[in-house]
């Protein structure tokens, strides 16, 4: 765990140094946070030739700032029947599972909280945590909305997890690593570098591109219905169930749900940004390489991809329940097991 | 042999129940405060009883205390997205009891107003089915359409949403200079973004997926239900006042009939409803190209309207084609300046009443949709 | 097919159950005929090959001070005509058959008459009210109806 991180060799080891650790991605997620909800709201006025949100700042960009003042105001309600425990629990136990996943992303070169070994298998383990979270919610609130909103999730949940798992795996069994950071190293240099095209290799790999590109592009939709976003956001579906599993909370609570949504969408990202497309590195070899370059190589490609999260829910209808268990068991699953074999097969054959 | 008994009887202690939910009367897509009382096996949708009347604000009763000319504005409530169309069978059905012949020029001023509200009333419609599939984009590509349509009736009227316009024997006012070029940069940009939303939404996979092959309404049932409108020609009957009876001055125009046609999922699916909505919007805009070149420019609009309206005693029935379908007025006079009896006859309550029918079967989504599909206003339903 | 051709075949058809026929300017034409064989008279209608009238354009019940009157506009999508029945029953006693058997769209018809005028429609298998409250008192549209002041406790009247 050497030379992760540069807050050690600044401060050495003590509480300190600890601490800030662990702050820097909350704060990080704190501000993510706010600009997204940000771009979120500029993107859809873009793409439906609006304006957006124009009063508050210049150009509005302070409208997070407003949304989430008003959150804090709102009345904190607890319906009467819910069960209270699990209710006021559910939010914190969801952003806890999303915030959790931020102790393995790779940051920089010499930035990751905790660069332990199996930090793929980490990012999977506490994902779920969220599910818990949801059912929580969901089964506590004492509304039938919620419940099938809470039902619906899991579901999802469960069944999206294992094509996903399995786009990683492939690029586990390419790097032969779980750690991020190692994953991230072996992808440097020029960006036909990245696991996404294949990989470092000589010309021999050019047959496993379109396997990988696959695998990139089922991580990225198993992704999506991961984070519940347009067209997988069945379990909150504002149509038939007026908003899923969080329809009974209100102010803070709420917040607390959107807040993880968001930060979700960001790990997502950065999962795929490591393990497809290069983590830090920079796509053009030592052009802008280094460590502080990587911070920002780093949150603009995972930001690219929470753009096109954006953009994709902008654009497209939602799909029913059925469906979206057709896609992911019947399309998405063998599909990614083709590309693993085909991953490993390469390997071997390396 | 004992071990499968007792599983046998497991299973039958796990046999779940059905669970009951109320869908309104507040619901975001329930297109006002329709209650829906749904019986749902898991997600399957076993049984929907409609709850009606939240809206309900008296109108027949209301009728019968004003004068012909005060009920107007309450007609425009009824349906209040497509308010002219509205207002037309209520002054047709006093110009019959009446005898007024309309002149020309008001005819024509009427038609074009007409087919711009079916036009505005087409594009909510459209829009918000997409959003019950969860497509929020083009809905305000259609809303920001309907907001040009909005401000030529608003120039021509007065007001943006419920008009007053049409008088008995005439209108309340005469178009405005600029009116034509008006209209027909409006037809324009009608076509240009039912272009677009055609790419975006109509035939995009995944709301083929949703809505092909949901709420199969045949065309037996539609007829038996007395359904009209684009619910009835979904289901593939060619059926339209403006070409069946021709009333006012349809019979001059060259249009078509848009009926379901399957080509994607079957007749009478909430895709092929949705279709003729979309296609609709076209024919209409068919028309006024034709109205605004046949119009004659000279005529006084309000030269036939009486100063006091006192119908002679009689009934009369008198409907129409409007955007959601067939709106009928039985209006009973019997001799004074107000009416005995007025039975507003509306698409919307109608259609609906189809709803238990055709979404059992379904999944609680689909049952959104048929809903969208159907594309009912509750101030109609409920009057 | 006219509706006078229409009530001669019904004349000879039903015979007295088939009361008039009216043709007076500048009402609609009608024929008014007796409650107890609407029912038949109305299947007729629907299945002959010569009616076939399968489209219940409207159903308006009205109060005629001593009597209730109901109204069938009936229309036919294969022949293209229309016709108008007209039936009565007393005040005291409005019991008229139900035709919601017959064409499907006269349930919530039926069920909006019986909410504001208080017809009885007989072998209706769900008549409740429907626009108004389903425990609300009296029929609204009657011409002596009087609002309840109090509806659970609420005011009605402002």
């Amino acid at each position: 765990m050497e030379n992760v991180n540069f807050l050690y060799d600044l401060l050495g080891k003590n509480v300190i140094s600890v601490l800030l650790i662990v702050s820097l991605p909350l704060m990080f997620v704190l501000v993510y946070a706010l600009i997204a909800i940000l771009a979120e709201l500029k993107v859809s006025a873009w793409i439906q030739e609006r304006l957006g949100p124009m009063r508050t700042g210049p150009w509005g960009i302070l409208q997070p700032i407003a949304e989430v003042v008003k959150l804090i105001q709102k009345e904190d309600i607890t319906p009467d029947r819910s069960s209270k425990l699990l209710y006021n629990l559910a939010p914190f136990i969801i952003f806890t599972g999303a915030y959790a996943a931020f102790a393995v992303i790779p940051f920089s070169e010499y930035f990751v909280p905790a660069g332990i070994n199996l930090g793929l298998f980490y990012i999977f383990a506490v994902g779920s945590i969220s599910a818990i979270g949801i059912v929580m919610g969901g089964w506590a609130s004492n509304n039938k909305y919620s419940l099938m909103g809470a039902m619906r999730s899991v579901a999802q949940l469960i069944s999206y997890e294992i094509p996903a798992a399995m786009a990683v795996l492939s690029i586990v069994v390419l790097a032969s690593t779980m750690n991020m950071q190692e994953i991230n190293k072996i992808q440097s240099g020029w960006f036909w570098n990245w696991f996404i095209f294949g990989g470092p290799g000589t010309l021999a790999k050019l047959w496993v591109i379109p396997f990988t590109l696959g695998l990139g592009l089922i991580y990225f939709i198993s992704s999506l219905a991961e984070t519940n976003r347009v067209p997988f956001d069945i379990p909150e579906g504002e149509s038939e169930l007026v908003a899923g599993f969080h329809t009974e909370y209100s102010g803070m609570k709420f917040a607390m749900f959107f807040f993880a949504e968001y930060a979700n969408m960001f790990v997502v990202a950065a999962v795929l940004t490591t393990i497809f497309l290069g983590g830090w590195n920079s796509p053009f070899g030592d052009f802008m390489q280094g460590p502080f370059w990587g911070v920002f190589w780093f949150v603009s490609k995972a930001f690219t991809v929470v753009l096109v999260q954006i953009w994709i829910r902008w654009t497209l209808p939602r799909f029913r329940v059925d469906q979206l268990m057709y896609i992911g068991w019947k399309v998405l699953l063998p599909l990614s097991f083709i590309c693993f074999m085909a991953v490993s097969l390469y390997v071997m054959l390396k | 042999m004992s071990d499968i008994k007792r599983l046998d009887l497991e299973y039958s202690q796990l046999e779940s129940d059905r669970m009951r939910i109320n869908v309104g009367p507040q619901h975001p897509s329930t297109h006002g405060v329709l209650r829906l009382e749904v019986e749902v096996d898991g997600e399957i949708v076993t049984e929907v009883v409609p709850h009606l009347g939240y809206l309900h604000r008296c109108f027949e009763k209301h009728c019968e205390k004003m004068t012909y000319l005060q009920v107007i504005p309450y007609i425009d409530r009824l349906d209040y997205i497509s308010a002219m169309n509205n207002e037309w069978p209520y002054v047709m059905a006093l110009e019959k009891l009446m005898d007024i012949k309309v002149t020309d020029k008001v005819e024509y001023i009427r038609v074009i107003m007409a087919e711009l509200n079916r036009i505005a009333n087409h594009q909510i419609a459209v829009a918000t089915f997409g959003l019950d599939a969860g497509a929020f984009t083009p809905f305000l590509f259609f809303f920001r359409d309907r907001e040009y349509i909005i401000w030529i009736l608003e120039k021509m009227s007065g007001a943006r949403l419920l008009y007053n316009y049409f008088r008995v024997g005439g209108l309340a006012a005469d178009v405005y200079p600029g009116f034509k070029e008006d209209c027909l940069n409006i037809v324009k940009q009608v076509r240009k973004t039912n272009a677009e939303v055609m790419d975006l939404l109509i035939y995009n996979k995944i709301f083929i997926q949703r809505s092909a092959n949901v709420g199969i309404l045949t065309p037996e049932v539609a007829i038996n239900f007395a359904c009209s409108g684009p619910v009835l020609r979904g289901s593939g009957v060619k059926f339209d006042l403006r070409k069946d009876e021709p009333y006012s001055i349809y019979d001059r125009f060259d249009f078509d009939i848009p009926v379901g046609t399957g080509e994607v999922g079957v007749v009478g699916d909430c895709w092929n409803r949705n279709m003729v909505r979309v296609n609709e919007m076209e024919q209409s805009c068919r028309i006024i190209e034709q109205a605004i070149a046949q119009m004659p420019d000279e005529g006084d609009v309000k030269a036939l309207v009486p100063k006091r309206i006192k119908p002679p005693k009689g009934e009369v029935y008198m409907r129409a084609e409007n955007p959601k379908g067939e709106l009928g007025f039985y209006i009973v006079s019997n001799g004074t300046d107000k009416p005995e009896r007025i039975k507003a006859r509306g698409a919307s309550f109608v259609n609906l009443s189809v709803i238990p029918e055709i979404s059992k079967g379904y999944m609680f989504a689909d049952l959104i949709l048929i809903l969208g599909s159907i594309d009912i206003v509750l101030g109609e339903v409920d009057r | 097919m006219l509706p006078n051709e229409i009530y001669d075949t019904l004349k000879t058809e039903f015979g007295d159950a088939v009361i008039e026929y009216n043709d007076q300017q500048p009402t609609d034409s009608f024929i008014l005929i007796g409650a107890d064989n609407l029912f038949d008279i109305c299947h007729t209608l629907r299945d002959k090959d010569a009616f076939l009238f399968d489209y219940l354009m409207c159903l308006t019940a009205m109060d005629l001070g001593e009597n209730v009157g109901v109204v069938y506009h009936l229309y036919s999508m294969t022949h293209k005509h229309r016709l108008v029945l007209k039936v009565t029953a007393p005040k005291t006693d409005p019991k008229i058959p139900s035709v919601e058997m017959i064409w499907r769209t006269a349930d919530w018809h039926e069920r909006e008459a019986f909410d504001l005028i208080g017809v009885n429609f007989e072998g209706h298998r769900n008549l409740i009210r429907i626009l108004c409250p389903y425990d609300w008192e009296g029929h609204a549209l009657r011409k002596d109806y009087v609002a309840p002041e109090y509806y659970h406790n609420m005011k009605v009247s402002y």
